[in-house]
């Protein structure tokens, strides 16, 4: 679809981003030791730190991600908020209290904070790099999403600017600027998307919908009888890719080609992209444009049925809606790629009516419907899914750097309280954006991720201004949290501690921002190599990864007392390495990333967590036993030992 | 706010240490009952979860939604728990 540039959220953007910048630079005077920039002093106070948990954890692709994936798919995406909560159990009940107390600026001190050893360090920096990479990438390629089609530049322009706000973000101040860079962010998104939410009750169900100014939405047909869609015109015969498949197009007396899915006897109207060798694009059969004799993608998403037969409901209460939305019939949409005859590719988007009784519970998507299929592998690999989104929030190195910036335990668990009120109720909102979306008749048929600030344009155009502002200042928060634990591996772990340069305070800051300054440089770089890359799905491989590696070591050190510093390192690395490899050797890389037919794929399911983090508590145990004698008893560790301080 | 301020220096209790970690890991084994409930509900027995269950509203949303009130539930309960250093 093409989007009509909005100054107006040029001109809210432009005042957020001012606003953030103000905020880093005149903080960042204040901000000269390295407790300041690591962990801002452990002086935020709990509350503020618990919202910026959420700015963490809220990022572009849980946003953005989620809302599209329930308004295209329903209940399916609502599986992902479901996850991602659920990992902070981990993070409060296990992890937070004992790294509060282990660590100091980075993950690699807690665990490392006993054994005083570099392979440790060395293990802990470089998984914590790998991870933020893998994090960051999606990020990136997001914000390039977003700025596309709001400010009209081009993905790398978009991904150019979010870089550079937030390396100037993290360089300044570091972790203080960027913990009030979340804060703002973090309660922005809960308010908002709450008033959004309100809005979307109050306007209820219609099978009718209408644009914020009123504009009744033109519906696609269906239920059409072949006569009805032939009428005037000529079928054309079945020829390419088109045998076969059930479509009939139809040329019109203008000469245009119109595409209609075939459903038993009848027929319903589709949308159809066509990139010719040249590079041009027919959309609809005419050139895409949004001028005289050419054509733009339709708006879609409505409700089809209303329970009762009525066209409107009204207001509806939260639950009343979930109820109607169950007896609802909605006009869901997915593709096909068909070969022209001619060499070009078509992707056909179609309509599909889905009852609620289907879309409302796990399994309608592609990605989950592996849970309706019979194979044990399918099944497996929906539970390694969301074993891995369990495990990986608490391995996450952005958000457990976050312990360090509140004074003492008492305040880190009031903080993390804070931030799984905050994040619970903004995922129980995503559930309510995501149906209204699919309602709003504004969707995009070939962008999920736009679902979010579409849902806002349909109830009004400031809204979404805001929105999309709030979704780039989202993306700014993430990317800077993340940044911020990368340069602190470099800096803290490798340079200072592995490397052993010999730095103060003073340098080891230098150093740091150093590092932010090229991983913000790589991270602009790959978020414009990745810009194909599907959102989620990144974002899906780096919380296997993370829970792979970090999880065990964490777990272990935490809980059994043989643990040896061998085990640890051990147990990073094959964590790391089995989960990477895994991934890389699945179905959905050879697919997604190499192009090559995914049942040629090397590995029975595609996410790794539910076989490699059972893996990296094996290996753990497994070269701790064997290192025990060797290493002695002061190597070994024990939570309950008493004996940190 | 005062980011010069020295870090609070914590002496460890092991009462307090054990304690802690005793009410964290029941309280997660809780949660993750509850977790894998609902995961193995959705995997084995998707059928189940599209049935009208606490208002009208299915078993899918109405366990999702208990989930996430049961994790801000559980966590103001530890904070509750937890003893002071």
């Amino acid at each position: 679809m093409i989007y009509e540039t909005s100054f107006t959220a040029i001109l809210v953007f432009l005042f957020f981003a001012c606003g953030v910048l103000g905020i880093s630079v005149y903080l960042g005077r204040r901000a000269k030791s390295a407790a300041g920039y690591f962990a801002a002093g452990g002086g935020i106070h709990w509350a503020v730190n618990g919202i910026a948990f959420a700015g963490d954890y809220l990022s572009a692709a849980s946003f953005l991600g989620i809302c599209g994936m329930i308004a295209f798919f329903g209940y399916d995406g609502f599986l992902y908020s479901i996850g991602y909560l659920a990992g902070w159990i981990v993070a409060l009940f296990i992890v937070a209290e004992p790294l509060k107390r282990l660590g100091r600026f980075t993950f690699a001190d807690a665990l490392d904070n006993r054994f005083n050893s570099r392979g440790i360090k060395l293990a802990a920096a470089v998984s914590t790099l790998v991870v933020s990479c893998f994090y960051l990438i999606p990020q990136m390629v997001g914000a390039g999403a977003l700025v596309q089609p709001l400010l009209g530049l081009p993905h790398y322009g978009g991904v150019l600017l979010i870089g550079g706000i937030v390396t100037i973000v993290v360089t300044t101040a570091g972790m203080v600027s960027t913990t009030w860079l979340q804060f703002i962010k973090g309660g922005l998104l809960v308010v908002l998307c709450a008033m959004i939410t309100v809005m979307i009750l109050a306007r209820g169900l219609t099978t009718r919908p209408t644009t914020a100014d009123g504009r009744e939405v033109p519906l696609m047909r269906h239920g059409l009888s072949l006569a009805e869609i032939a009428s005037g015109g000529t079928v054309l015969p079945e020829e390419g890719g088109w045998r076969g498949a059930p479509y009939v197009r139809v040329r019109t007396a203008e000469g245009r080609v119109l595409v209609y899915r075939k459903d038993g006897d009848t027929y319903s109207e589709a949308q159809t992209v066509n990139v010719l060798p040249d590079g041009r694009k027919l959309v609809n059969g005419l050139p895409h444009g949004k001028a005289e004799g050419e054509a733009d993608l339709q708006p879609v998403g409505y409700v089809s049925k209303l329970p009762g037969g009525v066209e409107e409901t009204g207001p509806l209460g939260p639950f009343a809606f979930i109820r109607t939305m169950q007896q609802s019939e909605v006009i869901a949409w997915r593709s096909q790629k068909i070969a022209e005859a001619g060499g070009s590719e078509t992707t056909v988007y179609y309509q599909r009516p889905t009852s609620g009784a289907d879309f409302m519970s796990p399994g309608s998507s592609p990605v989950f419907s592996k849970v309706r299929s019979a194979r044990i592998f399918d099944k497996l690999d929906f539970l390694s899914l969301m074993l891995a989104l369990f495990c990986g929030t608490a391995s996450l190195p952005h958000i457990l750097i976050r312990y360090y910036t509140v004074k003492d335990q008492d305040s880190a668990r009031k903080s993390t309280v804070v931030g799984i009120a905050a994040i619970g109720c903004f995922y129980v909102l995503t559930l309510f954006l995501g149906l209204g979306a699919m309602t709003s008749g504004a969707l995009d048929v070939t962008d999920s991720n736009m679902s979010a600030p579409l849902l806002a344009r349909s109830l009004s155009e400031f809204l979404f201004a805001v929105l999309s502002a709030v979704a780039f200042t989202t993306v700014l928060g993430t990317v800077s949290g993340l940044i911020m634990a990368a340069s602190g591996a470099v800096a803290h772990d490798l340079m200072a501690n592995v490397l052993k340069i010999p730095m103060d305070d003073f340098r080891k800051v230098v150093a740091a921002k150093a590092a932010a300054l090229c991983v913000g440089v790589l991270a602009i770089l790959l978020g414009i190599l990745f810009a194909r890359m599907n959102v989620n799905f990144l974002v899906g491989w780096a919380f296997n990864i993370a829970a792979s590696a970090n999880l065990p070591s964490l777990v272990m050190l935490l809980f059994w007392k043989h643990t040896t510093k061998q085990g640890i390192t051990a147990a990073i690395v094959v964590g790391m390495v089995s989960s990477l490899a895994w991934i890389l050797m699945s179905a959905q890389a050879y697919q997604d990333v190499y192009g090559l037919n995914p049942g040629d794929a090397l590995v029975p399911f595609s996410q790794p967590a539910i076989v490699t983090i059972p893996l990296g508590f094996l290996v753990l145990v497994a070269v701790s036993l064997m290192t025990r004698r060797k290493a002695g008893m002061p190597e070994t560790a024990g939570a309950f030992s008493g004996q940190w301080s | 706010m005062d980011f010069k301020s020295v870090v609070t220096e914590e002496k460890e209790d092991t009462a307090v240490v054990s304690h802690n970690s005793r009410a964290g890991v029941l309280l997660f084994l809780v949660y993750t009952t509850i977790y894998g409930g609902f995961m193995l509900l959705s995997a084995f027995a998707p059928r189940w979860m599209s049935e009208p269950f606490l208002g009208g509203v299915n078993l899918a949303v109405a366990y999702g939604f208990g989930l996430i009130a049961a994790a801000m539930v559980l966590a103001v309960l530890y904070v509750k728990v937890c003893r002071k250093q």
